[in-house]
């Protein structure tokens, strides 16, 4: 046995300090298929792959390659035995040369390398598997889309029979990911077997020949191409019915709230992150921005909500200028923000769910008495929201790294929607969240709208985008490229427009 | 948990001490009974053990303020060094005033002195980002050499016979004692502050501004919060606690200004600090422990033991609380050998 396949996994466990991770998961990938690892976030996805590119090590388990029983002690020993991994945070040295960094790490690269050799090499492979990239461009001049496509040569050069993705188009515009699947049919016709994470179940239906469901560290199904549809591979990973459609009653238009003129902004690095952008967000509308990430999306945020300073232009709120007023003048003023970072920047790891919740509130009056803090009252909120946004917690006062991804986010919501806003700014508000809590945190936007508030969502997720959006702006090298209505456009134009692209019929 | 790893981290330490002094051919736990009786076990040895607790405990919670918000303070010991040099000032300056009158200026010197000394590398910190850990270890030099100027210079004592001491306190600018003992109103001034301390860090706004910029500064700027400002702030308390501290041991024990007069109080509030897990009231109960600890010390001295071997157990313990927090966040386990990387089924 074992011929057939090229990979086989067997009964895999691995455990980390309070959750099984792995259950005894089963993974069997042939030669010359692509192969799709489905689950939602938490389920051990990237658990089971780290443990065959030899960066964790099961618990129990056996894997075999080629038939033969292999040791994963290291990334070193899995390129050996073929397995190649792409991380979804690429692991480049920014200011090395594609050339460089495709060769970093390799042993048989000699101590004197000849750069022209290697370079010659790469630009062989890339061309063979049509994976355009400069071998001579350093790294951190390469876009999202070439840096991926950088980190399959690294694999294609060592040689490795199985390349596992990790959820690759997370970054990628639709075109891009097109071409990506396109070059991994070509691995696979090759002999290759490949390997792909995703939680995005249209993507399992374009290039899936078969597709194993994982469900809280359990493989819970391997269906072969044709055997599945999207509902029921829905159900396997969520182990309930899931609702596709949300209702989004038509907008009801009211008064400009956000109104931003010729906004120029630098990034931490000091070159420029938006550059004259102009915009506006009417009250009960979602404004949504697409864009590949790093096109000024954290600095359009940011100035808006005063973390970052303005260089030039204005920011307008029910038309008062809160053009750098700094953060405090913008929350008194009714904007809600629920940042990229969950942990870290929204909430406050190391403290409790009664501690997290009066962020933004402790200053307000009725929530202290002089320099005390009116601790009743504080609690008292605390239940009551908790209790409305339906947080599942294990006590007030347990530290909220505790808690999980879901959760996190609706007490984020229950902070930054519960006070009397005008305006809110979601940033990527349903990164890392499973369908379950992707569906909670959609129906609150949705209801804020219905409630009259101004919403600005900025997302990498276009699916997310069209089913919440009434317009839709392009982001694209801290401009707005493109300004359409949701109705009178499609993911291809945006797509486009993302790659800056010219706009067809636009202009609102 | 929170009680777990200090208690084994202590244990842990005296274990690992124990094989050290049975390799130099003497008996640990003999030597650990006498140390123990020493510390605790007699009155004299009690009210030592007292009056060494009072400097930990004070410095414990100036430092301990400071690393409530992620600001590494090590120079606890030039803060107390610098509070007992401007109470001192006081003092001299002053001698012979009545003690309502001292005793309250000595205290307002002490924390501006210790707070400003606090303060100093508090602002490079705020403004540039310089890293404090390094600008309060050095500022401990100055402090300690400036101290030592001052006693072999201006301030030595006429009357003292060429020792470099200051003239001694006049009564107005001494502690009362409990009784005839020598444990000083010092104890009540270090109780008072850990409440107080407590209070603030779990009941005020600003406590609760300090709790959130330790744990998270980008979620204290997304709050709103001003960071720099509180990096002045408690760098200026953490400094002036540790100067009271200073100031408490210069007025209640020694009763004038001598070089040496800490043998490293600032340092070892460090530890105190981190097995309290900086809590104020937790502090409190460590720092007797410790001074039973440096009394234990000097008992065994008597026996032939090197007083060091105080010194080697507190940085055991400490060795062992920042193990014990590695050891609860990671599972440590032993893999067996299996040979190659890859190999014939």
């Amino acid at each position: 046995m074992g011929d057939e396949y090229l990979v086989e996994m067997r009964r895999v466990s691995k455990r980390f300090p309070g959750v099984l991770a792995n259950d005894r998961v089963d993974l069997t990938v042939r030669a010359g298929e692509i192969h799709v690892l489905l689950g939602e976030n938490g389920s051990g996805k990237s658990t089971l792959m780290s443990i065959l590119a030899g960066l964790y090590r099961p618990d129990e388990g056996e894997i075999y390659i080629g038939g033969r029983r292999v040791y994963l002690r290291s990334p070193r020993d899995a390129i050996r035995a073929g397995i190649g991994m792409v991380h979804q945070h690429f692991r480049l040295v920014d200011t090395f040369t594609v050339a460089r960094n495709v060769v970093l790490g390799d042993p048989r690269v000699p101590f004197f390398l000849s750069r022209r050799r290697i370079e010659r090499d790469i630009a062989g492979l890339s061309r063979q598997y049509k994976l355009r990239v400069d071998s001579r461009a350093r790294v951190w001049q390469l876009s999202v889309g070439e840096r991926q496509r950088v980190e399959i040569l690294k694999v294609l050069y060592r040689g490795c029979r199985v390349l596992v993705l990790d959820e690759p188009t997370a970054v990628l515009t639709p075109q891009e990911a097109r071409e990506l699947f396109h070059n991994l049919r070509e691995m696979a016709a090759n002999g290759r077997a490949v390997v792909v994470i995703t939680h995005k179940l249209p993507e399992v239906m374009e290039i899936a020949d078969r597709v194993t469901v994982l469900r809280r560290g359990r493989a819970v199904a391997t269906l072969e191409r044709g055997t599945f549809n999207q509902r029921d591979l829905a159900w396997l990973m969520v182990g309930r019915d899931v609702v596709f459609q949300i209702d989004k009653p038509p907008a009801s238009r009211g008064e400009i709230v956000l109104e931003i003129k010729d906004l120029s902004v630098l990034r931490d690095s000091g070159r420029p992150g938006l550059q004259g952008l102009s915009l506006d967000v009417r009250a009960g509308e979602i404004l949504g921005v697409a864009g590949v990430a790093g096109n000024g999306q954290r600095e359009l945020a940011e100035a808006v909500t005063g973390l970052r300073p303005v260089q030039a232009g204005a920011v307008l709120l029910a038309g008062r200028d809160i053009t750098n007023v700094g953060v405090r003048g913008v929350i008194e003023q009714g904007v809600g923000y629920i940042p990229e970072d969950r942990l870290g920047t929204g909430l406050v790891p190391g403290l409790g769910v009664v501690d997290n919740l009066i962020l933004k509130d402790y200053r307000r009056p009725g929530f202290h008495r002089g320099p005390f803090l009116n601790r009743r009252r504080c609690r008292e909120q605390a239940a009551a929201l908790v209790d409305r946004f339906d947080v599942r917690h294990s006590g007030l006062d347990t530290p909220v790294k505790l808690l999980s991804g879901g959760n996190l986010q609706r007490l984020l919501l229950a902070r930054e929607i519960s006070g009397a806003l005008r305006l809110i700014v979601a940033v990527y508000p349903i990164r890392g969240l499973d369908v379950g809590a992707t569906e909670a945190v959609h129906r609150m936007l949705l209801e804020q709208r219905a409630g009259g508030r101004a919403i600005l969502l900025i997302s990498e997720d276009l699916d997310e985008i069209f089913k919440l959006s009434d317009r839709i702006a392009v982001l694209y090298e801290g401009r707005v490229t493109g300004l359409l209505p949701a109705g009178e456009t499609n993911p291809e134009e945006v797509g486009l427009l993302m790659m800056g692209g010219p706009a067809k019929g636009a202009g609102v | 948990m929170s009680v777990l790893v200090p208690v084994c981290s202590v244990l842990l330490a005296l274990v690992a001490g124990a094989a050290f002094l049975s390799l130099t051919g003497r008996d640990p736990w003999f030597l650990y009974g006498e140390m123990f009786r020493g510390a605790f076990g007699t009155r004299y040895g009690l009210t030592e053990t007292v009056v060494k607790a009072i400097p930990l405990m004070i410095a414990g919670l100036g430092v301990g303020l400071a690393f409530r918000m992620k600001l590494w303070n090590i120079g606890g010991e030039g803060q107390l060094f610098m509070g007992a040099c401007a109470a001192t000032w006081v003092a001299l300056t002053f001698a012979g005033q009545p003690a309502w009158v001292l005793l309250p200026a000595m205290f307002a010197a002490a924390a501006v002195g210790g707070g400003l000394w606090g303060l100093l590398p508090a602002i490079p910190r705020a403004y540039l980002g310089v890293n404090e850990i390094i600008t309060t270890l050095m500022l401990n030099y100055v402090a300690i050499l400036w101290v030592d100027y001052l006693v072999y210079g201006p301030w030595r004592d006429p009357a003292g016979f060429n020792f470099p001491l200051t003239a001694r306190f006049t009564p107005g600018a001494v502690l009362p004692t409990l009784g005839d003992t020598r444990i000083h109103a010092g104890l009540l001034v270090g109780f008072t502050l850990a409440l107080v301390l407590y209070l603030v860090l779990y009941r005020t706004r600003w406590g609760y501004e300090i709790r959130v910029i330790g744990d998270s500064p980008g979620a204290a700027r997304y709050a709103g919060m001003r960071i720099g400002r509180n990096v002045l702030l408690v760098m200026l308390c953490s400094g002036a606690i540790c100067g009271l501290a200073g100031m408490i041991e210069v007025s209640g024990v020694a009763h004038r200004l001598q070089p040496g007069f800490s043998p490293g109080y600032g340092y070892t509030a460090i530890i105190i600090a981190w097995l309290a897990r900086l809590n104020p009231i937790a502090v409190v109960v460590v720092a007797f422990l410790f001074g039973g600890l440096l009394v234990g010390g000097f008992i065994v001295q008597i026996s032939g033991v090197p007083a060091t071997v105080v010194a080697m157990l507190q940085g055991l313990i400490l060795f062992f609380v920042l193990a014990g927090e590695v050891v609860l966040k990671y599972r440590v386990y032993r893999v067996r050998h299996t040979g190659m990387g890859v190999e014939q089924a």
